[in-house]
């Protein structure tokens, strides 16, 4: 019987829970492929490669799909990013590439991010190896942080011939590709995948090793030519209400990190959930909630749906999945029996004129408290400031801003000459995403083989090899 | 990475890829251009005698949201004149020593113009010559291009006054505009031709407009036939390479051959290669998509090398050619019949009605009762017994892997035509015939 006369089953109550956790879209098919690759109109200086961060010469990896050669396919998207299979699967494509693509005005755009999806498993079915080490040239870098900056970083260093040791605090390299990305959007094997390929260029990774700990930032700054810092953002901070170290009281991130690397059946969640915040991880951790089988999820929010940070498919696949949204609504309690939540206290908002964002501030209502009866509040109101490696950090010039490193942007590098940042820990302002890591790694491992060895004339020498 | 280098009659290029003597090479600016991109070589646009040309002069036929499957022109040789053109070569083959820079020619007929034209160019530094004698429109009619290689007595002749004066080698490109292509091909090595090169363009009309009545292309109200090129042309092109390639006076002379005709992949390359040609020339590929496509090329027949095992073009040039026969040799005991896999069928019935409208009514709809099937409709179900194996089923079929030719057997006898027909020629009569595939267990319903 043919696939297509199965019921499709997009019911969640009619899908196991590993069904739940499965990939949501599934990779296409070869035809499907080709079909769409062969839609692509091959733009000559195309929008959608300038609108990608790492620039990924993308009229060319989908003519290589509909050409048969595949292969090549992959190593276009993987000179351009060695971290193409997570990127393909988590890069915001409505607001990048297929946001950019020509096609727009009248017809849907291509679907970049799938076929660039289906180019990478089609390497990673087959294990083909594209780059191998650079030529030694005796010099040492550190990589603090082994999540998308980091590991993009390494790699570019480590085909351009430099001796690489990332330093990773859990006992898993990835950062949030491995920990945060939830599994229906990107299975944690592929980010593990990527760590190996980054090991097969000669890097060497060290997790369980915590920086400021371990070993300290004099240690490397001593022993290493060149430092990249890239530690991303730390959990999600308090709510500093009342009632938070309730039981069932969650940080987000937390909770997404069981769903990647706990059994499922073995995940505690409630029958009612709120979380609270909208951004992407507050849909990621409802959207979770839902389909571990929470019976009621919602979204609490103290502004409108016009100021959710959240992108605006994430928005939608909440919605498809039955989240409710409680706008303008602001939480100001939870509440508890015998240490256990049993609902959030809440205030209703009303929005004011705008704040130095521009977005509308929101005003409490007078006299307008209820309380959501729930069994599970998760909190997703951002992450915070790294303020440990920060302070680390001063002691060698290195200036922050509000909480972010700074760095310049043509380098990547900080006010002091061996230290290099990137990643989330340096992303100020703009959308902090796996893909703009990539980049950050990117732009420093030029910047520091440039530094350190040579013009850029001779690095693209030493690339090509 | 697979080595692509190609040596063609001693002109050495880094890989199989030409540019076509087209637009595409029409200056120095383009040339250098291509080569910087990764072409291997270029075969100049032609020069020679003084033209004007017209405005509009493409058509193009586009297919089903495809566009530019095939693209018609009326334009003619270089408009630039031979000077300038001269002078861009010399910069070039300069600039690109290692790269083949071969030079287009046509001049009226007459053995001084061409001597001379011959003599002008060898003076660049340029590789080698191609002989026009295939532009099917213009020039033809001033008799030039495909004039001549429609007579295989002009095409041995001005390749005899040529020959008689080049020292570097001479590329004969041929028209398909003829009967038999072989014959100008074996007039070209009678004229001591180092190379053969085709396909030319294709005499063409691409169309009528049906709100003005005007031909596309449209010139002032006026149309004409003009050269056909692209994609839609591949497989003329495959045929008439291979009947040049397999051809045993060729053979013997073991002349190179340039393939051309609607080439624009890495695939399409490999083609013509596997039909025998050493190089490669490209031209409505570029026009729709630039140079760029070149960096496909080299990748993607590079890797396909890499996954046969191919280290060099050399072995598999030409690897397919000792598998081109004629119907006569073909074997009549070979059968094959078509299968339907029902667990990748998706009942769109197409197969059903080819087969009952278009074949031998082979294909029956019926109801298969399967286990797990959601819908009463009726399953597409071969009848083995009656089927003839022509294949139509599955070309219609828009599911992969879903019907598949499977080779049986059936105890017809392997014998081919021409042995049948030499054996009991009394086959050519209808009644003898019946009586034959009654023995052979051939039953045509």
């Amino acid at each position: 019987m043919a696939e297509h006369y199965k019921p499709q089953k997009y019911k969640a109550w009619e899908l196991t829970l590993e069904e739940r956790f499965q990939e949501y879209f599934p990779p296409l098919g070869e035809r499907e492929a080709v079909t769409e690759a062969n839609r692509c109109l091959y733009c000559y200086d195309a929008p959608c490669m300038v609108a990608c961060p790492t620039h990924i010469d993308i009229p060319t990896f989908i003519k290589k799909i509909a050409t048969g050669n595949v292969k090549g396919s992959a190593r276009t998207i993987l000179e351009a990013n060695l971290l193409g299979a997570t990127c393909s699967r988590v890069c915001p494509v409505e607001e990048l590439c297929e946001g950019a693509c020509v096609l727009n005005h009248d017809h849907p755009p291509i679907m970049i991010g799938r076929l660039q999806r289906y180019a990478m498993d089609y390497a990673a079915d087959r294990k083909i190896k594209f780059f191998e080490p650079g030529k030694r040239n005796g010099l040492k870098v550190a990589v603090v942080g082994t999540g998308p900056a980091g590991l993009s970083c390494a790699g570019e260093l480590a085909k351009l011939g430099f001796d690489v040791t990332c330093l990773e605090k859990k006992p898993l390299a990835g950062g949030l590709d491995t920990y945060g990305i939830v599994v229906f959007r990107e299975p944690v094997e592929v980010s593990l995948s990527e760590v190996k390929m980054i090991e097969q260029l000669g890097v060497t990774v060290k997790t369980n090793v915590t920086v400021g700990k371990d070993v300290s930032f004099d240690e490397l700054v001593k022993q290493y030519d060149a430092v990249f810092v890239s530690v991303g953002m730390g959990n999600v901070p308090a709510l500093e209400i009342p009632g938070e170290e309730l039981e069932g009281v969650v940080d987000g991130l937390d909770f997404i990190e069981e769903t990647k690397i706990m059994k499922l059946d073995s995940i505690e969640f409630g029958n009612r959930v709120c979380v609270i915040g909208a951004g992407n991880t507050a849909i990621d951790c409802v959207t979770i909630a839902r389909r571990l089988g929470a019976e009621r999820v919602m979204i609490v929010y103290r502004r409108s749906e016009a100021e959710m940070p959240c992108y605006h498919f994430e928005y939608e696949f909440a919605l498809k999945e039955g989240v409710s949204f409680m706008f303008l609504t602001q939480p100001i309690e939870v509440v508890g029996k015998d240490g256990k939540v049993e609902g959030l206290r809440c205030i209703r908002m009303d929005l004011g004129g705008p704040d130095a964002s521009g977005r509308r501030v929101p005003i409490p209502v007078p006299n307008s408290e209820f309380v959501l009866p729930c069994d599970m509040v998760v909190t997703a109101i951002g992450q915070k400031k790294r303020i440990d490696i920060l302070e680390k950090l001063t002691a060698f010039g290195v200036k922050n801003s509000k909480g972010y490193i700074v760095v310049d942007p043509e380098t990547n590098r900080t006010e002091h000459p061996k230290i290099f940042a990137g990643g989330d820990c340096v992303r100020s302002k703009g959308e902090a995403s796996t893909v703009m890591a990539v980049q950050d790694g990117k732009i420093a491992a030029k910047a520091i083989f440039n530094q350190l060895v040579g013009s850029t004339t001779v690095q693209q020498a030493a690339t090509r090899k | 990475m697979a080595n692509l280098e190609i040596d063609f009659c001693g002109i050495k290029s880094p890989n199989p890829f030409w540019l076509a003597s087209a637009p595409p090479s029409n200056s120095g600016y383009q040339v250098q251009k291509a080569f910087e991109q990764g072409w291997g070589g270029a075969v100049w646009k032609t020069i020679g005698a003084p033209v004007l040309n017209v405005c509009n002069r493409y058509g193009t036929i586009d297919y089903k949201g495809s566009k530019i499957i095939g693209l018609n022109n009326v334009k003619l040789i270089s408009d630039r004149s031979v000077e300038t053109n001269l002078k861009e070569i010399k910069e070039v083959k300069k600039n690109f020593p290692n790269h083949a820079v071969i030079v287009s020619v046509m001049v009226e007929s007459s053995k001084e113009a061409w001597q001379d034209i011959v003599k002008r160019v060898e003076d660049t530094g340029a590789d080698g010559f191609e002989l026009n004698f295939g532009c099917p429109h213009g020039m033809s009619e001033r008799g030039m291009g495909s004039a001549m290689g429609q007579v295989p007595e002009y095409t041995c002749m001005v390749t005899e006054w040529v020959m008689d004066v080049a020292t570097r080698p001479v590329i004969v490109k041929l028209t398909p505009n003829i009967t038999d292509i072989v014959q100008p091909a074996r007039a070209a090595v009678k004229g001591r031709a180092s190379a053969i090169s085709l396909i030319n363009t294709i005499n063409s009309i691409m169309g009528v407009d049906l709100d003005t009545f005007r031909i596309v292309p449209d010139v002032g109200g006026k149309g004409g036939h003009g050269g056909y090129a692209g994609p839609a042309v591949k497989p003329i092109a495959l045929h008439l390479l291979s009947a040049v390639a397999s051809d045993p006076e060729i053979q013997k002379a073991k002349l190179p051959i340039s393939g051309i005709g609607g080439v624009e992949t890495w695939r399409d390359c490999v083609e013509f290669m596997l039909l025998g040609a050493t190089s490669v020339q490209v031209c409505t590929a570029v026009m729709h998509w630039g140079f760029r496509i070149v960096e496909d090329m080299i990748d993607g027949m590079s890797n396909w090398m890499d996954e046969k095992g191919f280290k060099s073009c050399d072995e598999f040039i030409g690897k397919s050619v000792n598998r081109i026969s004629s119907f006569g040799d073909f074997d009549l005991g070979f059968q094959t019949v078509a299968r339907i896999d029902h667990s990748k069928c998706i009942q769109c019935n197409l197969c059903y009605i080819a087969c009952n409208d278009a074949a031998h009514q082979c294909i029956d709809l019926k109801d298969l009762k399967l286990s797990d099937q959601t819908n009463e409709r009726l399953w597409p179900v071969v009848r083995e017994e009656d089927c003839v194996g022509c294949d139509l089923c599955s070309k219609v079929c828009p599911v992969d892997d879903c019907i598949s030719m499977v080779e049986i057997e059936t105890g017809r006898p392997h014998i081919t035509w021409n042995e049948l027909v030499a054996k009991k020629p009394e086959v050519l009569e209808w009644d003898k015939m019946e009586e034959y595939r009654q023995g052979a267990n051939i039953h045509i319903h």
